[in-house]
């Protein structure tokens, strides 16, 4: 296939997948429980992250088989999933790497999620945070578009769509655990172990 | 006899099963599911199954039981 | 403040309570543990009819039939572990230290002789922490018996956390695979109790003293004791505005007014609380009622654990009731959402109901608390709480008119005359 097109094609599969996976964190941040907007069903925000995140999943893919197959810089199959082994802009490429990782690993791991404890599970998610910031830096950090001003835009908004859905995300989370705590000021209890709520809580350790 | 059964444990009160399947889940004061543990009518047992697939704790499933244990 | 109060005549009577508690005269008296040196399946499937023969339930409040968790332990497969449930989170219970104090050998029998059965290759005995007469007394007891005939599987000693959730079963085998004291979700009730991959048997103290008496004298002279329906004895805690407060041994299907006279009422009682602080009130017009499971659910009581506290005339029930409400609130494992913020908002009201700050909605909002928080934990703790709500306002429906009109009793300021864990305060707001 001729190489300029492959190189087209990386970067727009690329930019799309920033986007989609912008999108994918948006809407995970601002699944939270109880807090709603008004007239958007909770349930919306779960299922457009689930299949946000796989189409961004898909377009990842094009990305790096667009990038593997154009010959005109040198990137290996290994250095896709094997950080910072590229011989064409070690660093760079090597964070797409990283990204990729992170992102296949949830992929599994959500693919498997019956078969695992739910603290594993949710570790791994937790880490998939980082692909994004990660995926950002190697945006950037290629070079190819990022003289453009769209493509500059476009990064400043997708930084702040984050910023946004996670400031809004902490003040959920603070609202929520001062109503718990609020709930578990009863004389006669001593209030701290209800102060995490529904989560687990060990009471002691062994020995 | 498909009957929604619902993990205390598990569930931190997203509420999105009562949003899909208010016919057989309603939600307490403090947002966590109240099931009846009747048999669900067979046309609700496909939007159930969405219900457990979108709950984010995993924390609803369906069994079938032959009868009330 | 635990003496034994029984007053059993020393006959071959069936009985647990009252046996020599050192090792050789616990063998004198009542013989070796009826254990073959290997356990063929012919002497389990005996083992097994025995038990079945004699209908034991657990003594830990659940009732189970011991036969049928055997069953399901046995069916697990595996080479599982006999955990000996010593842990007693009941604050008006104290029938299980007291036995294991004075009694540790038939109890330590009675978890050998279900190793045998079920193919366990450990025995591990559970005490709370800071319970360290009870411990030492089990540990003097394992050293006697350790490596000799009387012990073929390993016994161990382990002390988890002194909370009422800790010694939930289920509780219990989460603490010994993870060190968390934390009730699991089981929707299957067939399905054995797991540490890991193996399985085990969880069972009460005086459970385990019964199979241990039932192995040696055979299951009719348990059934020659109590009711066709719910026989044998039991061991009973009697405390409360008594002179002599103790645990007594009594034949399942004693009057429970007649199990409360053993520790003398002061004066006549105005209700009495069974079953423990997750039982129910009784009114005196039911004081005659059996200490038995069909008969006092019957009343709207329960059996629970073998507990009876007498109320007297002189105390609010309904007060009473707010400080064990809000105790049991205070001993939630924190991991359902109903038990968390419906046992600490139904104290609450009932605390409220104690001292006349009624709004309109409030025994409205109250029942339906009730009936919404009942049942929907994973385990059932909270069902004991809503349980002993719901028999407060039955029992003391008097007071809760006279209360809703605002005029609370002058009772409910006086001391409490239930016994809390002293680290939590029991104030009525």
């Amino acid at each position: 296939m001729n190489s300029t097109a492959l190189w087209y094609a990386t970067r727009a599969t690329g930019l799309m997948a920033l986007v989609l996976l912008t999108l994918t964190m948006v809407f995970g941040l601002t699944t939270t429980t109880r807090a709603r907007a008004r007239n958007w069903p909770g349930f919306a925000q779960q299922e457009m992250h689930r299949r946000i995140s796989i189409l961004s999943v898909v377009f990842l893919g094009l990305h790096v088989l667009t990038s593997v197959m154009d010959t005109f810089v040198n990137i290996s199959w290994a250095a896709v999933v094997i950080p910072f082994s590229s011989k064409y802009q070690g660093f760079w490429v090597g964070l797409g790497a990283v990204a990729l990782d992170l992102m296949i690993a949830v992929f599994v791991t959500s693919l498997l999620r019956e078969r695992m404890r739910p603290a594993t599970w949710r570790a791994v998610h937790w880490l998939a945070y980082l692909s994004w910031p990660v995926a950002l830096a190697h945006t950037f950090g290629m070079g190819t578009d990022a003289g453009e001003g769209w493509v500059i835009v476009l990064g400043i908004v997708c930084g702040l769509s984050v910023a946004a859905a996670l400031g809004w995300r902490l003040r959920a989370a603070s609202r929520q655990a001062s109503a718990r705590t609020a709930h578990a000021s009863v004389p006669g209890l001593p209030p701290k172990h209800l102060q995490l709520g529904g989560h687990t809580k060990v009471w002691s350790r062994r020995g | 006899m498909i009957r929604v059964v619902i993990d205390p444990v598990a569930c931190d009160a997203y509420g999105f099963c009562a949003e899909l399947l208010p016919e057989a889940i309603t939600l307490d004061e403090w947002g966590y599911p109240i099931v009846d543990g009747t048999p669900l009518p067979p046309e609700l047992v496909e939007v159930a199954r969405r219900a457990a697939r979108d709950c984010p704790r995993r924390a609803i499933t369906l069994r079938e039981r032959k009868a009330h244990s | 403040m635990v003496n034994a109060s029984e007053t059993l005549p020393e006959t071959k009577r069936y009985r647990i309570l009252g046996h020599p508690t050192d090792l050789s005269g616990h063998v004198a008296a009542l013989g070796p543990v009826p254990l073959p040196s290997k356990a063929p399946r012919t002497w389990r499937e005996d083992f097994v009819s025995v038990l079945e023969a004699s209908g034991l339930p657990g003594r830990g409040g659940g009732g189970f039939p011991a036969a049928i968790k055997l069953a399901v332990a046995h069916g697990a497969g595996g080479r599982g572990v006999v955990v000996v449930n010593g842990m007693e989170g009941e604050p008006a219970s104290d029938k299980d230290k007291l036995l294991l104090i004075r009694s540790p050998h038939l109890v330590l029998d009675g978890a050998q002789l279900m190793a045998a059965a079920a193919g366990a290759r450990q025995v591990t005995v559970c005490v709370p922490e800071g319970r360290d007469h009870v411990a030492a007394a089990v540990a003097t007891a394992m050293a006697e018996r350790a490596n000799t005939q009387h012990a073929p599987t390993p016994e161990t000693l382990v002390r988890p956390p002194d909370r009422f959730v800790a010694g939930e079963e289920s509780a219990l085998a989460t603490w010994l695979e993870s060190g968390a004291s934390l009730p699991a979700f089981r929707p299957d009730k067939g399905m054995a109790l797991r540490i890991g991959r193996q399985a085990a048997l969880v069972h009460n103290a005086e459970t385990l003293a019964h199979v241990a008496m039932i192995a040696r004298s055979g299951p009719d002279a348990f059934r020659s004791h109590g009711l066709i329906e719910d026989p044998g004895t039991c061991l009973v805690t009697i405390s409360g505005a008594v002179e002599n407060p103790g645990v007594v041994e009594v034949d399942r299907g004693t009057p429970v007014i007649d199990i409360a006279r053993r520790a003398t009422p002061r004066q006549t009682p105005q209700a009495l609380l069974v079953g423990g602080y997750g039982g129910a009130w009784v009114a005196p017009e039911h004081f005659a009622t059996p200490y038995a499971s069909l008969s006092l659910r019957a009343v709207g009581s329960s059996a629970g654990v073998g507990v009876v506290v007498v109320l007297g005339p002189d105390a609010c029930g309904l007060a009473e009731s707010a400080r064990i409400a809000h105790y049991l609130a205070g001993q939630s494992a924190g991991q359902c959402g109903p038990c968390v913020y419906g046992l600490p908002a139904v104290a609450d009201d009932l605390a409220r109901l104690a001292r006349g700050r009624v709004d309109v909605a409030l025994t409205a909002r109250l029942d339906r608390r009730l009936q919404e928080v009942n049942g929907r934990g994973a385990c059932r703790h909270p069902d004991g709480a809503v349980q002993l709500v719901r028999s407060a306002l039955s029992v003391f429906a008097a007071d809760v008119r006279v209360h809703a009109d605002g005029a609370p009793c002058p009772h409910a300021d006086r001391p409490t005359q239930l016994r809390f864990p002293s680290s939590l305060g029991t104030a009525v707001a």
